[in-house]
């Protein structure tokens, strides 16, 4: 216990960097998920095939690989970003993916009724997906992208491999010095499981709340 | 103020539409029938677009349909569409399904578009329905409240296809009246139904399809009372002996 009790500081900073990773990169992958999203039921062809390629490249690549090249395929092409902000891009470019499609799921679950119904009155096609369809997908969609941030918190932990000094590099770190491998991983494991346990919770609400009448 | 020449349409091998010509005048209500699967719905549904024409010309106020992207998003604020399953917007209300186009659409203010909505709920009956989600709604409620949204865009046409065939019995009387009264006051109507009723109380016109094609059309009484075509008098005697 004093393992861990006399390097509070250390996991202190470490957890910060992992709740940096876990909110920008969710964020990101929100923002980028929802683009490709709007490709992948667009009624340019060119988009959707980019859309798909993009979803299928992205959930057929190891995240550590796509960590790996970026750190040490950037530089080569002379692009030199912090480490921080590289792991945060890759992730969020990889989980993005994921979102896309369980927001695509959800888009298929919204009755086709609605699209046209919206077209009908004048919305273009940007508009018919913001207004009427996506709020509507978002909402049979709660849980997977739930369980999507859970995952994408344990993922940050693989930033860890490439320097990023998350809660497991700091775990590590602090074990390094003491030698107590179990106390420490069970301290750093019981705090990403808070983490998940915080989005559990709030997306029981959020379904609770959003919960729509049909 | 509706033209239609030559118009085809194939689903794959599927000849669905035949060779189509509709002219529909300023105010004038048609009222089109025929068997199921006789090309109404998807004939109603070129008319905005909603379907691709294979072929021909759909001309709205005498301008030529555009076929894609915003100008097309322009002629369908234009026309106004009631569907058979009514398709309000399930996570909105009432209200708010027939603020969004205006304000999305033709850019009205909040303040105006509301103070529009609750005047065209009132006109259909339902007002005190205004804040609640279509889902607590009776079906004769839902459609009403299709009609007042598609009508907030104060279109130049109205396209209704099988507005009542999804009602319970009961609740079919009270949207035919409230197109009724729309027709009376000189909207522009196409109007899918097998309601002969309405046909005879609120047609000008009565536009008879089988197989994709337009077969007979004439003014509601003369059509309804003695058809020319063998397809209309038959078709005629099996709906009527029901
Ligand atoms: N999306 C589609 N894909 C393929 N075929 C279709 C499609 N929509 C309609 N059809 C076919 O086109 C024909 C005409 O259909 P349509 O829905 O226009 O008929 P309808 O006269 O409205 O019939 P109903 O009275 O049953 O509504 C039918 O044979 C139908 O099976
Ligand atoms: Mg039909």
């Amino acid at each position: 216990m004093s393992a861990i009790l006399d390097h509070l500081p250390e996991f202190w900073e470490g957890l910060i960097v992992t709740l940096q990773l876990t909110a920008a990169s969710f964020l990101g992958a929100a923002v980028v998920g929802l683009v490709i999203t709007a490709m992948r039921v667009s009624p340019v062809g060119v988009l959707r095939g980019i859309g798909t390629a993009y979803v299928e490249t992205f959930q057929n690549l190891p995240l550590l690989v796509l960590l790996v090249l970026a750190v040490f395929g950037l530089p080569e092409i002379g692009i030199k970003a912090d480490l921080l902000v590289t792991a945060i891009v890759v992730i969020a470019l990889y989980e993005a993916a994921y979102i896309a499609e369980a927001l695509r799921s959800g888009v298929n679950a919204v009755s086709a009724g609605q699209g046209e119904a919206a077209r009908a009155l004048g919305l273009t096609f940007g508009q018919s997906l913001r207004h009427v369809i996506l709020p509507q997908a978002l909402r049979t969609v709660i849980q997977p992208l739930g369980n999507i941030f859970i995952a994408l918190t344990m993922n940050t932990s693989l930033a860890a491999a490439i320097g990023v000094v998350d809660l497991t590099a700091a775990a590590n770190r602090v074990n390094l010095m003491e030698a107590q491998p179990i106390p420490i991983f069970v301290g750093a494991g019981l705090a990403y499981a808070l983490i998940a346990a915080c989005a559990g919770f709030v997306t029981g609400r959020l379904e609770r709340r959003l919960v729509m009448v049909r | 103020m509706i033209q239609v020449q030559g118009l085809n349409k194939w689903f794959g091998d599927h000849h669905v539409l035949r060779d189509i010509d509709l002219e529909v005048a300023q105010g004038e209500v048609v009222v089109v029938i025929g068997p199921s699967g006789s090309g109404k719905s998807t004939l109603c549904r070129c008319l905005n677009r909603l379907e691709t024409a294979g072929s021909g010309d759909i001309l709205i106020d005498g301008v030529p349909a555009p076929v894609e992207g915003r100008e097309l998003a322009r002629l369908r604020a234009d026309v106004g569409m009631v569907f058979q399953s009514f398709n309000l917007f399930q996570h909105k209300s009432v209200l708010e399904n027939v603020m969004l186009a205006p304000v999305k659409v033709r850019g009205v203010s909040r303040t105006e578009a509301e103070s529009t909505a609750r005047r065209l709920l009132a006109r259909v009956g339902i007002a005190e329905q205004a804040d609640k989600l279509p889902a607590q709604l009776s079906g004769g409620q839902q459609q009403r409240a299709a009609i007042a949204r598609a009508l907030a865009m104060r279109p130049k046409v109205m396209l209704f296809d099988e507005p009542t065939s999804a009602l319970d019995p009961e609740m079919v009387g009270e949207v035919l009246d409230v197109m009724v009264q729309l027709a009376a006051d000189g909207m522009t109507m196409v109007v899918v139904t097998h309601e002969m009723g309405f046909a005879r109380r609120a047609a000008d016109r009565v536009v008879f399809m089988d197989g994709g094609q337009i077969v007979e059309t004439g003014e509601p009484n003369a059509f309804f009372e003695a058809p020319t075509t063998d397809r209309a008098r038959d078709f005629l005697a099996k709906v009527l002996t029901h």
